[in-house]
Parts: C-alpha cells; structure tokens; sequence
C-alpha cells in the first residue's frame, strides 16, 4: 500500500507546485506589463526607438502577413461557396467574408502570426542583451532599461498592429473576391458593395479594440521572456520559444474574452 | 571634492544568493585618485562586489557610500544621479550589438548632455584616438576582435569624464601581449583624467602594473590587503599561493 500510496502524495505535490509557480509566473508577468502604463506617459520619450521598432516590426512583417491575407481570403471563399450554394446563400458570400475577416479572422490570424515572427524576436533579442549584460550597461550608463526597451518595442507593438490587421484585412477580402472572379467572373463593383453595406462600426470596433490588446500582449510577453532570461544562450532559445508559446496563449484566451464582452455590449450582430 | 577624501566607502556588506553566501562582511575604503585592485578566484563575488557599488545588485546588510552617498537603498533617480559619475568596464564589454562602435561611444552623450552633434563627432574620435581605434569606428561589435571590444567598451565608459571607473576582468579571455597592452591603456588613461577605480581580476599582471592597493578576496572577505610588493611577500599560506600559480 505504501509504495503505491508514495507516488501519489508526489504527484499531488508536483502538481501543486507547477500550479503555484504558473501563478506566480502570472502575477510577475502582470505587474512586469502594468509597469508598461506608469512609464509611457512619462519622459524620456524615446521616439527614435519606437520609429526604429515599428519599422522593424512592421515592415518586415508585411511579406509574410501579405501571403497570408491573400490565401486566407482565397480559401475562406472557396470552402464556403458550395456550402452557401447548398442553401441558395451564395449571394451572401461576400458579407459572409468580409464579417469573418473584420470581427475574427483578421485580427487574430495577424496577431497569431505577429506573435511568432516578433514576439520571439522580441523575446531573443532582449534575452540576449540580458545574457550579455547590456541591460546592465544601460542601467549603469543611467539609462531605464525598462523604458528603452520595453515601452518602446510594446509601444510599437500597439501602433503596429491595427495597420497590419487592416491590411490583412483588406487582402483577405480582396482574396475572397479574387476566387469569386477566378470561378464566376464576378463584378468588383458587386462584390465590394455588398462587403461595405455588410459592414457596421460595431463590427469594425471590436476588431481594432482587439488589435491593440493583442499588440500589447505581444510586446510585454516577448520583453518579459527576454527580461528573464538566464543559463546563457540556452536561455535566449527557450525565452524565444516561450514567448510565442505565450502570447499565442494569450492571444486566443482573450480573443474568446472580448468575445464574449462584444456579444454582451453590442449583440452578436445578427 | 578634497583630494584623498574617501570616495568609495564599502562597510560589512552581506550579499547571498538564495542560501549562498557570496559576501560575509567585505569593508574597503578608496581613496579619491587611488585604483584599488580585487584580486581573487573565479565565482568568490568579485563581481557581486562591484555590482553591488554601482547599484545593480542589492546586499542584504551593511553600508556603502559613494561621493558620500549611500547607493544601498537609494531611489532609482538619484542612483542615475550618482550613476553619471560613474564608468563601469564591463568583462565582455557589453557593447550594445545593435549600435556600430560610434553609436556606442554617442549613446552617454546623447543621453546625459546637451553636446551639439560636433562636439559627440569630436568626443568619439578624441575617445577612438585615446585607445587607438579610429579605424573601427563604423564597424559593428560582431566585427571586433576581443581586444577591441575591450578598448571600445573602456573608450565607453570614460567617455563622459567620470570620477570613478569600475572595471570587471578588464583583461580577461586575451592573450598575455593584449592583456598588457589593456592594462597599460588603463593606467595611462587614469593618469591622464584622474580616474579613481576599483579593478576586478585575478590577472596578477594587471595587478602589479595599474594597482596602488590590492585586496584579496576569499570566502566572502577580504583576507590581506596592502602593496603589490608587500603582498608579494607576504607569509599567508593562500597570498603566496595566489602569487606563486599566478607566477
């Protein structure tokens, strides 16, 4: 009996201590982003760096979010259209796109993919100035490091990411149009027509409501990871790795949070 | 500031991580113009030690005051008061990669004085002359031998006059010939601006050419201190054995 009743007491207290250090890990995370809030209204404003950071951020991320829109846009209309068909729908399609993409699809798909290209990298680069002491020389240099490297990247995070998401956006509804003329020659004029006349601003504002959040869970996630890092270059891999892992995490969780507050405040829009 | 008043003040101070103990009361004094030298094993709190002066760490007792100012304790803003009078030589330089070595040598200027953008042009080169890398001066940290990056990562640390320079293995990771060359840089450039400094080492070398007093630092205290020559000499079991694999 004892030897069976051992491992249970240490599973039991394996469990208890993972859950106690991922609420710490939450709790640290928490006050290392609220920090975010006393400092950016504060100076040394360091525009540079948020213009160097954004257009980092954002430039770079555009082939890829390109590719993605496009394709997305593409697929969505092509899965949808027998389906809709099936019903006599067909007509709808292109209000069916353009809500997709506006209220759910666009925002998080972009965010999801901003997370890994830039939260990692976010998380790898701040890592490595940590393992190589650099944090420490702007801290001795009389520099914040916080405001110089956190603010900055997590400003451009918030900035960036409803321009990307609107483009993205626009690519996916342009996608959606390009399998409807490839397949049935429809009109521009038609098919944009009908995606504006779909559209409301309770529709448009959740989505970039969302963006902002998501842009600000990308940039604390990635320099919290960086932040800690420790054991060297070993360390700057998982802080990479574990920055993703997190803010993809994140992102979905709050993604069904604002959900659900959207359908609450403004209806759900049908 | 009067000339040999006590600038850096170190007193009992207790440093651990988690249940280690690193430092058991270390207490030191630098004189105003003086460069102090730790001497010690890798992984004794050499570092911690001057980690702890600038600020970046926090010991858990005891006192220290530099320019008369306690740092243990001490809001962030009037430590990046205090920081500004202050130079720190980091071991591996701790250039910032994303910056070439201009940037790097701007960036103290550009944040803490109201220079115009020729009075920095002239501060870099002046800095690069110093040490003997106008050279490199477009190129990035990755392209720096280890060498350079120490002379860039010292050009770095003087380059806003400061009173004090802390210096961490400042020569260590080279080869004996740039080592002496390092340390010789240092003892010039101290001379020159009047630098008071505390150096980090177990580079007996370096010692003996930049050191007017020498601490050796042993299970969290300083066991002697005093001369290069006098320590040299010494009858201390581990002083002579320090000196003697040193040599």
């Amino acid at each position: 009996m004892s030897t069976r009743e051992k491992p249970q007491i240490s599973y039991f207290h394996y469990t208890r201590q993972r859950l106690r250090s991922s609420m710490e890990e939450v709790y640290k995370i928490t006050v290392f982003g609220l920090r975010f809030f006393r400092y950016v209204f504060v100076p040394p404003y360091e525009m540079g760096q948020v213009r160097k950071h954004l257009d980092d951020l954002g430039s770079k991320s555009l082939p890829l979010l390109t590719v993605v829109g496009v394709i997305m846009g593409l697929i969505l209309a092509l899965q949808s259209r027998p389906t809709l068909d099936r019903f006599g729908a067909g007509a709808f399609l292109p209000a069916m796109i353009a809500l997709t993409i506006v209220r759910e699809l666009g925002p998080v798909i972009t965010a999801l993919i901003v997370a890994g290209r830039v939260s990692s990298g976010i998380g790898a680069e701040v890592g490595s100035m940590k393992v190589t002491e650099q944090i420490d020389a702007l801290e001795v240099s009389a520099v914040d490091p916080y405001n110089y490297l956190v603010v900055t990247r997590v400003l451009a995070c918030i900035i960036i990411l409803p321009l990307l998401t609107a483009y993205v956006d626009f690519l996916a509804i342009f996608g959606g149009f390009l399998a409807e003329w490839l397949s049935f020659n429809s009109s521009f004029q038609l098919y944009f027509t009908e995606v504006i006349q779909s559209l409301t601003f309770y529709d448009v504002l959740p989505g970039v409501g969302k963006t902002l959040a998501f842009g600000y869970i990308i940039g604390v996630i990635g320099a919290y990871q960086g932040f800690n890092t420790s054991r060297g270059t070993e360390g700057v891999g998982r802080a990479a790795t574990s920055a993703v892992v997190l803010a993809s995490l994140n992102i979905i969780f709050l993604d069904m949070v604002i959900i659900q507050l959207t359908f609450l405040f403004f209806g759900s829009g049908t | 500031m009067q000339k040999n008043s006590i600038l850096i003040d170190v007193q009992n101070v207790w440093k651990a991580f988690d249940d280690n103990e690193v430092l058991k009361g270390i207490t030191m004094q630098v004189h105003d113009g003086s460069s102090d030298v730790i001497l010690g094993r890798s992984g004794i709190g050499k570092s911690v030690l001057l980690k702890s002066i600038v600020g970046l760490l926090h010991p858990e007792r005891g006192s220290i005051h530099v320019m008369g100012e306690q740092v243990i304790g001490m809001k962030n803003r009037d430590l990046n008061r205090l920081r500004k009078s202050i130079g720190y030589v980091f071991q591996y330089a701790a250039l910032y990669d994303s910056l070439n070595v201009r940037e790097n040598l701007e960036f103290p200027l550009r944040k803490h004085t109201d220079a115009d953008e020729e009075e920095i042009t002239d501060r870099v080169l002046e800095q690069l002359r110093l040490v003997g890398l106008e050279h490199a001066i477009d190129k990035m940290p990755s392209e720096l031998s280890g060498g350079m990056k120490k002379r860039i990562g010292l050009a770095r640390a003087i380059i806003k006059r400061p009173s004090i320079v802390l210096y961490d293995e400042p020569t260590a990771g080279l080869d004996p010939i740039t080592a002496r060359e390092i340390s010789e840089l240092i003892l010039s450039l101290e001379e020159q601006f009047g630098i008071t400094s505390i150096t980090v080492t177990h580079d007996l070398e370096c010692a003996r050419i930049i050191a007017n007093h020498i601490y050796i630092l042993d299970d969290g205290v300083f066991q002697h201190h005093g001369g290069y020559e006098e320590l040299k000499a010494s009858d201390d079991p581990y002083t002579r054995a320090f000196f003697q694999v040193a040599v």
